[in-house]
């Protein structure tokens, strides 16, 4: 029997249900540690224990840090849209259509989803590393020993400053993205006019899209501080261990609002 | 102000790095926890500033605030020294708007004073030599005056007149605010100068009671070894290729 066992345990099956079950298990520990830090930001934030002067600090790096690269990303993906639709809808008549589908797929879509990654990858890596490197270097147990909760001083600004910032950041990324769409459909194809683009796009937007886009985009925000700053805090090692802990919060800030996109649409478009 | 510390236990992955460990510590002593590295000295101190839990035992820290000056100072390197030190008064709930700026300045300036350090407060962590971080790190420590204080090795990494000042300072500490301290170190200087009483551990376990003069004049095989630094005997050091 144990040589049956042992024969068991040496294939390949075993070996990968192993892992596997190892990284449910890691997976679970990871959301369950994600859900109760984000607990506990919630009873600082309703005990009104909220640093004003971090707060300010991280709304500042969240917003107007982000601004550029956002807006970058956002207009070249809308610049693309435009380019590759706007031709095409011309020769099927449906040149006042235009600026609905861009302006639909900036707010509904393009805009926010854009905008996260940007985030993630600007933002994001940056709070988890910033969280390694004070775990590594001891700072954060300094803190405990001092009883500051870092749950207050570190993840609270930090995922406030995502929810408050992060619909400013996707409001004013998807108008330039709307914008420059409409320039790029004027230059693509020599019947839209500017006139036509906006009126299309005054008519396909609703203010309920720009809700729920506002309200995803807030998700957006929280749910990527907070995993950036739970990785972080979890950070074990030296440099690699800082690494490790910026890779995962990455990794897991995109399956998070791909997965909080989803939702939505579930929600609010099935 | 008494430190008493039963039948401590802490497993990590299932081996034991503290064992059964009892000590006390009275008030105003300074008690130095020597050791090779990996003996559960640091173990030990984050197990009595709250940062682990013991598996097992019973610590009894009785009425007091409890700092601690970390191994390479831990200081917040986002924040500049007066905000490093003023830290725990802005920031802790029982602190928080007790102290005007103007009290803060007053207070960070005598702590930064008591260190030897003053008019340095808008430097930043990064702008200051390592031995200059470590006492910016006492006078965080002792800001909100604690009864208790653990020094994770606090001469680690100086040179030996840099070390020698962290020195005088624990005493002069000591002296000044009567705290119940505990040095982790395996530095001889440190527990020459310093301690009252030494504790030694291996393996988990306490191998070695008594005054720093009997730990030089122990005729046991492991203070020997710990003594002579010496990698002949009973203590195996992990990883060192002998």
């Amino acid at each position: 029997m144990a040589k049956l066992r042992f024969y068991i345990q040496q294939t390949i099956t075993y070996q990968l249900a192993l892992m596997f079950s190892r990284h449910v298990k890691e997976f679970l520990e990871t959301f369950g540690d994600i859900v109760y830090r984000f607990l506990q930001v919630i009873k600082f934030i309703l005990s009104f224990q909220i640093n004003r002067k971090q707060l300010m600090e991280q709304a500042s790096r969240f917003a107007v840090d982000s601004l550029p690269i956002t807006l970058s990303i956002v207009s070249m993906t809308a610049i693309i849209l435009a380019m590759q639709i706007a031709p095409e809808m011309v020769k099927q008549g449906g040149k006042d259509y235009i600026g609905m589908l861009v302006s639909l797929t900036m707010v509904r879509e393009i805009g926010v989803i854009m905008s996260g990654f940007a985030i993630i990858s600007m933002i994001g890596s940056s709070q988890a590393s910033e969280l390694a490197t004070m775990r590594v270097t001891e700072q954060i147990d300094a803190m405990e020993v001092l009883k500051v909760s870092p749950f207050k001083y570190l993840f609270l600004p930090r995922v406030l400053a995502g929810f408050i910032m992060m619909p400013f950041v996707v409001i004013v990324a998807s108008t330039i993205g709307i914008l420059a769409g409409g320039i790029t459909a004027m230059t693509a194809a020599k019947d839209v006019t500017w006139l036509c683009y906006i009126t299309s796009v005054w008519q396909g937007l609703y203010i309920r899209d720009i809700n729920i886009m506002l309200l995803k985009s807030a998700c957006f925000g929280g749910a990527i501080s907070l995993i950036s700053s739970s990785c972080g805090y979890d950070a074990q090692g030296g440099a690699k261990g800082v690494g490790i802990a910026t890779t995962k919060a990455v990794v897991l800030s995109f399956v998070a609002i791909v997965i909080i996109d989803c939702i939505f649409a579930v929600a609010f478009y099935f | 102000m008494t430190i008493k510390v039963e039948n401590l236990t802490k497993e990590f992955d299932g081996r034991k790095v503290l064992d059964n460990i009892s000590f006390t510590v009275e008030q105003g002593e300074i008690l130095s926890i020597v050791g090779f590295s990996g003996s559960g000295k640091s173990t030990i101190l984050k197990i009595l500033s709250g940062l682990l839990k013991p598996d097992s035992g019973k610590i009894d820290i009785s009425d007091g605030d409890v700092a601690m000056v970390f191994q390479y100072s831990a200081l917040f390197d986002s924040l500049n020294v007066f905000d490093n030190i003023s830290f725990a008064l802005q920031e802790r709930k029982e602190f928080r708007g007790k102290y005007t700026k103007e009290q803060l300045k007053e207070i960070v300036a005598k702590s930064l004073k008591t260190v030897g350090l003053s008019g340095i407060e808008n430097k930043y962590p990064h702008e200051l030599s390592g031995g200059m971080q470590k006492r910016v790190s006492l006078a965080r420590a002792i800001v909100t005056q604690p009864k208790f204080i653990l020094y994770d090795e606090p001469t680690a990494g100086l040179d030996p007149v840099a070390s020698t000042v962290i020195e005088d300072y624990i005493l002069h500490l000591r002296n000044e605010t009567k705290a119940t301290s505990i040095i982790v170190t395996h530095q001889m200087s440190t527990i020459r100068r310093c301690s009252d009483r030494v504790i030694m551990l291996y393996d988990g376990h306490i191998v070695f009671r008594g005054t720093p003069d009997d730990l030089l004049k122990a005729d046991t095989p492991y203070t020997k070894q710990f003594v002579s630094a010496s990698v002949e005997g009973p203590m195996k050091i992990a990883a060192s290729g002998f």
